[in-house]
């Protein structure tokens, strides 16, 4: 009743949506939220929360990540996180382990405000890094840090399914205070026998293995790395090493899932870097130029006004990168942000929804 | 920009620029939760009163249900139109990175579709703005709003197109974009123009199957009730967005410009222009959400883009750098700024007077829309009123008069 073509039409043109959510935040149709239902902390520096998606929710395969958006002083921020749960979660809910560093607005925000009864918004899942159907003889899992989430997701969605081929668990934390999910993987562990976990810690001398990822770190894994589907998720200094063990064995590559922070300071405002206007898979070199004018010399035609940042119309969806406000000076990296192409210039490369 | 307005030179004009600059930084850097805050509150405030407005005309037999509801729904559509619509389509609250207050896609509870709005008002007035031949807003392609505008017989209907505009202003926005006192020539824009009259269509359409037909029908027995409701909430809510819009860049003292003077403008001779062109409206803080801070017009033209809420705060530093500056600061109470622009309607329908015509023919031009501005005037004083200002109005001593070299067109009849 409430989402008829009747309810739409009077309340046109703001939609049905924009009313429901003032008393129903949860009930709206065109968005997909969740509300955090539970919420602990694992570790000093991580909160692990449990989300109750909205009915339009319709799930996700283990591995694949999801925007998450809260507002923080007023601004929707929307990150990207793995779920770390079950893809045959009883209850459909969504369990998210976030960690946070240093310069994490978001990763902080959760950790710090997170709270039963919290709105946040989801975006539809997205990433080919998942298992495959059938699932293979043989799982390799590795990762490094909060790297760990969609792998953990992996192996809980394999061990609900009673999967008997033989799954290896190999994952890094700078010590045992800061490792995720130590409890339930050494229960997984004892229950089921084809599962082999082995954690390395890369600071103090706490026991488990030595040092950074090499052969001797895939031996105590317990599987044939050469036979097993392997899944990597960590830092770029880890999935490196692993692309390069690989390689040394003439292997094909493994799926591999990366979260790299984005660069916060910028000294220079030197012209480097491409411009990549993805919707007309086009790039270009970065000439220094406001990017509408990059974008014409590159052949596009957008969407455009006044030329000097005040009529808004040439407001476009950047998707990654640096730009700088060329009347402010403001330098501005955060990712799915709206930018008046007119008045801002690349700094380095620049993706735009164009 | 004007040539003849040697009052600035070039490096006071920069300087001038600069500590315009200097404010829209310094908003910019405060910019937070306080503002997304506001907005949040004055769509929670919108909504609430729709609802409650469509509500009781549902029991619009009863008059005070009636009286009530219409007042709610015409409050809510002025709200929408005006404090909402009108800035969220700028991209004020772009930064907020809420889709649902996407300057580039908001749609608003008018006639007119939001995508031929943001062309017709957020590039082509904001950018040409008071530019006489490129801003549109100078009379709607109807109306003779300058002097610059070559009189013509038509335009003794003047005052009749303007009453006709003001009732009917939503639907004289909706069709501003599609030049309708310009034919195209090419067959491309004879394309374009019947696409953008579909949108046009569509959107009346669907405007007019809410408030006309599906409301009214769904209060049963109340059906003309409901009717009557609706449209004199949009009838409110065309009287009062044309009041406050008129206010904005036709009292006497604002000045228009020719397409030469604006040609290689500065940012600064930008800004420069955008005051010249814009006028204030004085008044409490509930007359300025009602107007959607366009009676911060001067503010609003300088900085489109910066949430409007935030106007009325850095109104003291305009103000402040106008004086400095010697540049006009054109503000005052809605009933005197709107006589005048009754005033300009009427004079500007007849023609320019010869000089040879003596001082009494010129009085009695000058005075000739006394008699229909007096009662409208009084009227919009009581209302004002009723909203207590909180800063007393200027007074008109203290308002430095603009020099006289930069209104070539109203120097034949005023002199």
């Amino acid at each position: 009743m409430l989402h008829s073509n009747l309810a739409e039409a009077l309340a046109y043109p703001h939609g049905i949506d924009r009313y429901i959510e003032l008393v129903r935040p949860l009930q709206v149709k065109g968005e997909m939220r969740a509300e955090v239902t539970g919420v602990h902390h694992q570790t000093a520096k991580s909160v692990t929360l449990t989300l109750a998606p909205s009915e339009n929710w319709r799930g996700l395969r283990a591995g694949q990540f999801v925007g998450v958006s809260v507002v923080i002083d007023g601004v929707r921020e929307t990150r990207p996180y793995s779920p770390a749960g079950s893809e045959h979660e009883r209850n459909g809910t969504l369990e998210l382990t976030v960690s946070t560093h240093p310069e994490g607005k978001v990763s902080r925000h959760l950790r710090d405000q997170a709270q039963p009864g919290m709105i946040v918004g989801l975006t539809a899942p997205q990433g080919q890094f998942v298992l495959p159907d059938p699932r293979p003889e043989r799982v390799l899992l590795i990762s490094g840090g909060s790297g760990i989430t969609p792998v953990m997701a992996m192996l809980r969605t394999l061990c609900d399914e009673g999967y008997s081929g033989e799954i290896g668990f190999l994952n890094y934390a700078r010590s045992p205070q800061l490792a995720l999910y130590s409890g339930e993987l050494a229960q997984l562990a004892r229950r089921h026998h084809s599962l082999h976990v082995a954690r390395g810690f890369t600071q103090g001398r706490a026991q488990g293995l030595k040092g950074r990822f090499g052969r001797k770190h895939l031996r105590a894994a317990g599987v044939d790395h050469r036979t097993a589907a392997t899944y990597v998720c960590g830092p770029p200094t880890l999935i490196e090493s692993v692309r390069a063990l690989w390689a040394a064995d003439g292997l094909k590559q493994p799926a591999v899932e990366t979260f790299t922070a984005p660069v916060q300071r910028f000294e220079t405002v030197a012209a480097t870097g491409a411009v990549h206007f993805l919707a007309s898979e086009r790039t270009a070199t970065n000439t220094g130029l406001p990017l509408l004018e990059q974008a014409e010399d590159a052949g596009l035609r957008p969407n455009h006004g006044c030329r000097m940042g005040i009529c808004n119309t040439c407001a476009t969806r950047k998707t990654e990168g640096t730009v700088r406000n060329i009347i402010t000076g403001a330098l501005s990296s955060a990712c799915d942000e709206q930018i008046r192409l007119c008045v801002c210039v690349p700094v380095g490369d620049v993706a735009l929804d164009l | 920009m004007p040539s003849a307005a040697p009052i600035l030179t070039s490096d006071q004009l920069e300087a001038f620029g600069a500590e315009l600059e200097a404010i829209r930084t310094r908003v910019i850097a405060d910019l937070g939760e306080r503002d997304a805050d506001y907005i949040n509150k004055v769509i929670r405030a919108q909504r609430g009163l729709e609802v409650a407005g469509r509500g009781l005309l549902m029991a619009g037999f009863l008059p005070p249900a009636w009286l009530a509801g219409t007042a709610a729904l015409s409050v809510s559509k002025i709200l929408d139109n005006m404090e909402i619509g009108h800035n969220v389509m700028h991209g004020q609250y772009d930064w907020l990175k809420d889709p649902r207050l996407d300057g580039n896609t908001f749609e608003w509870d008018t006639a007119c579709p939001g995508d031929q709005w943001r062309h017709s008002h957020n590039y082509v007035h904001h950018t040409h703005t008071n530019i006489v031949g490129k801003d549109r807003d100078i009379g709607y392609g109807i109306l003779r709003m300058s002097e610059q505008q070559p009189w013509r017989p038509y335009y003794l209907g003047n005052p009749i197109y303007a009453t006709l505009l003001a009732l009917l202003f939503q639907y004289g926005v909706a069709v501003h974009d599609l030049e309708t006192d310009q034919m195209p020539t090419t067959e491309a824009g004879l394309q374009q123009r019947s696409e953008m009259a579909l949108e046009v269509w569509r959107k009346v359409r669907a405007q007019t199957l809410k408030d006309y037909i599906l409301f009214p029908l769904l209060s049963g027995p109340s059906f003309p009730f409901v009717l009557a409701g609706n449209a004199t909430a949009n009838l409110t809510r065309n009287l009062w967005a044309f009041t406050i819009i008129f206010c904005g860049h036709f009292p006497s003292g604002t000045v228009e410009f020719t397409e030469q003077e604006a040609e290689n403008e500065t940012r600064a001779q930008w800004y420069y222009r955008q005051i010249l062109g814009s006028a204030n409206l004085t008044g409490g803080e509930l007359f300025h959400i009602m107007a959607g801070n366009l009676s911060h017009q001067i503010e609003h033209h300088l900085f489109p883009d910066l949430p409007a809420h935030r106007y009325a705060e850095i109104s003291a530093d305009v103000r402040d750098i106008c004086e400095r500056y010697g540049i006009p600061y054109n503000t005052g109470p809605l009933h005197k700024q709107f006589a005048s622009v009754v005033g300009r309607i009427c004079r500007l329908a007849l023609p320019p007077l010869p000089p040879q015509l003596g001082r009494v023919a010129r009085r009695a031009v000058r005075l000739a829309p006394a008699p229909l501005t007096r009662p409208l005037a009084g009227f919009v004083h009581k209302m004002v009123g009723l909203m207590k200002p909180s800063t007393p109005p200027r007074t008109e001593t203290s308002r430095p008069q603009p020099p006289a070299v930069l209104t070539p067109g109203r120097e034949l009849i005023a002199a």
